[in-house]
């Protein structure tokens, strides 16, 4: 079959089978690599990308029945070369260390930080307990996403260069 | 690598559409609904349908809505949505209780109350919730609609009146000024199933026991309520004594298995104390509208 998803802005046409998962499609077959795959039984989260703004979990999502709808990805969090300020708070606060768990991570925080401007630390801790991170621990993760919080003026907050520094 | 066996996919385009289609198809095909169920089946092999009906279109499904003294919820409402909404807490929080751990945040975005009930495993808690507030099943096919009540609608484990040509289009109960509810669950790790789970529902007139409910998950209650105990409640005083022999005699009339959640000993005894639980909850949440 034939389905046309917006993924990140661009429309992509393309031929499936009804049964190709959503985080096949966009990793194997439109080669967004960026979303991660990993228990596939819908338990670790490392898949979350959004369907229509919502955070989904994309390995229990049929491509099928995102046709006609949006995905964005953790591909779409940087704009106009700035890092969100998401991302910026995994790298200041050591939010990641081997990086499995973070795409996911990065968009279920994104999506919170948009509904919640200013989560407490249990809204946040509620809100990726559907994620796993199996080495990092999820205390830098929590402050990652507070320290995101903290940092997100209507411009953006710190450019990559100094967070580097 | 788990992936679904080959399988045909259509969208229903209205409830009459999905019916249609489900006639059209015969028993190998299936609807989905937020597939967080039937994809993990499909991946299994424990499912194999020939064609999936995806009903995620059908917006007409999706509702929360008061119609008199009577709180209807359209089948496609997601559980993310029902723990979001001011109308349903107000009237009954063993509903948000329930919902704030069922699974995870990013599965409540997907999963939804027709699909919960039909999936009808017995470690379901929207099964437990909506036994414990008497609700009414509203289901559509091609002989018609029906509304059936909880009580029969599980035929056993995974398995509902539901034919294979229906369609769960509703779930709505009877919703009054004072009720009281509530929702107590243990698992083994956050988002995970029951070990076991117990709500509870009361309302009093003039001191006594108006209206009681008492649904149990995961512990092979018989129509995943404890009646016996219900039955013993209703008409007296509301006291701490008669709420702890309820909770004994939900026990009792419960039938756990032992498997890798626990043995069936202890299943048996968090009946008793999250039975206990959900009554001194639903009661103190009643006497706060009574006030
Ligand atoms: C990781 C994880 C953890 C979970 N934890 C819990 C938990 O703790 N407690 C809990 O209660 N649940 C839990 N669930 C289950 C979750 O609530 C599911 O979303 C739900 O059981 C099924 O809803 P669904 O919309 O995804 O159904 P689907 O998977 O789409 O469908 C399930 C079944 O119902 C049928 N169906 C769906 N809608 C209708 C309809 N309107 N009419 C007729 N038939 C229909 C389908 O054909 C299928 O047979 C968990 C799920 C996951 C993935
Ligand atoms: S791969 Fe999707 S939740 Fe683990
Ligand atoms: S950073 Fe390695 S799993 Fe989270």
């Amino acid at each position: 079959m034939r389905v046309n998803i917006e993924v990140n802005g661009v429309n992509y046409s393309e031929e499936i089978e009804p049964r190709l998962l959503l985080v096949h499609f966009i990793r194997d077959q439109i080669g967004l690599t960026g979303t991660h795959w990993g228990c596939d039984t819908s338990n670790c989260g490392t898949c979350v990308l959004w369907l229509d703004d919502l955070p989904v979990k994309s390995c229990t999502v049929l491509t099928a029945m995102a046709d006609g709808h949006r995905v964005r990805t953790v591909e779409d969090l940087e704009q106009g070369g700035e890092l969100d300020p998401v991302q910026k708070g995994f790298m200041q606060e050591h939010g990641l260390q081997c990086g499995f768990c973070t795409p996911g991570m990065l968009m279920t925080a994104r999506a919170l930080l948009d509904r919640n401007p200013n989560p407490s630390d249990l809204e946040i801790r509620e809100a990726i307990s559907g994620q796993i991170c199996r080495c990092t621990g999820y205390e830098n993760i929590v402050r990652a996403i507070r320290w995101a919080a903290a940092n997100s003026s209507s411009n953006g907050a710190l450019d990559v260069a100094e967070v580097a520094q | 690598m788990q992936v679904p066996a080959p399988v045909e996919y259509e969208r229903a385009l209205s409830v009459d559409d999905a019916i249609e289609r489900l006639t059209r198809l015969g028993p190998e095909a299936r609807l989905v609904a937020g597939g967080h169920s039937l994809l993990p089946m499909m991946k299994l092999r424990l499912a194999r349908p020939e064609c999936l009906i995806d009903i995620n279109g059908l917006a007409d499904l999706s509702f929360i809505r008061r119609d008199g003294n009577v709180l209807r919820i359209g089948a496609m409402t997601r559980h993310s949505e029902l723990l979001a909404s001011q109308v349903i807490s107000e009237v009954a929080k063993i509903i948000p209780d329930a919902e704030a751990v069922i699974a995870d945040p990013i599965v409540r975005n997907r999963g939804t109350v027709g699909g919960s009930m039909c999936q009808a495993d017995p470690a379901e808690d929207l099964s437990a919730v909506f036994a414990a507030l008497d609700a009414m099943v509203e289901i559509r096919g091609p002989r018609g609609t029906r509304v059936v009540s909880v009580n029969g609608f599980h035929t056993g484990p995974y398995s509902t009146v539901v034919e294979p040509d229906e369609i769960l289009t509703e779930v709505s109960f009877v919703t009054q000024k004072n009720l009281g509810s509530a929702y107590e669950k243990v698992e083994r790790r956050v988002g995970d199933w029951a070990i076991a789970a117990a709500g509870a529902v009361i309302a009093l007139q003039d001191g006594k026991i108006q209206r009681v409910g008492i649904g149990l998950a995961a512990v092979g209650a018989p129509d995943f309520r404890a009646s016996r105990a219900e039955a013993y409640l209703l008409g007296k005083d509301a006291t701490p004594d008669l709420f702890d022999e309820a909770a004994r005699m939900a026990s009792a009339e419960c039938n756990p298995n032992s498997d890798q959640r626990g043995p069936s000993a202890y299943k048996r005894h968090l009946v008793e104390v999250l039975t206990r639980r959900a009554l001194d909850g639903a009661l103190s949440n009643s006497k706060g509208k009574a006030n």
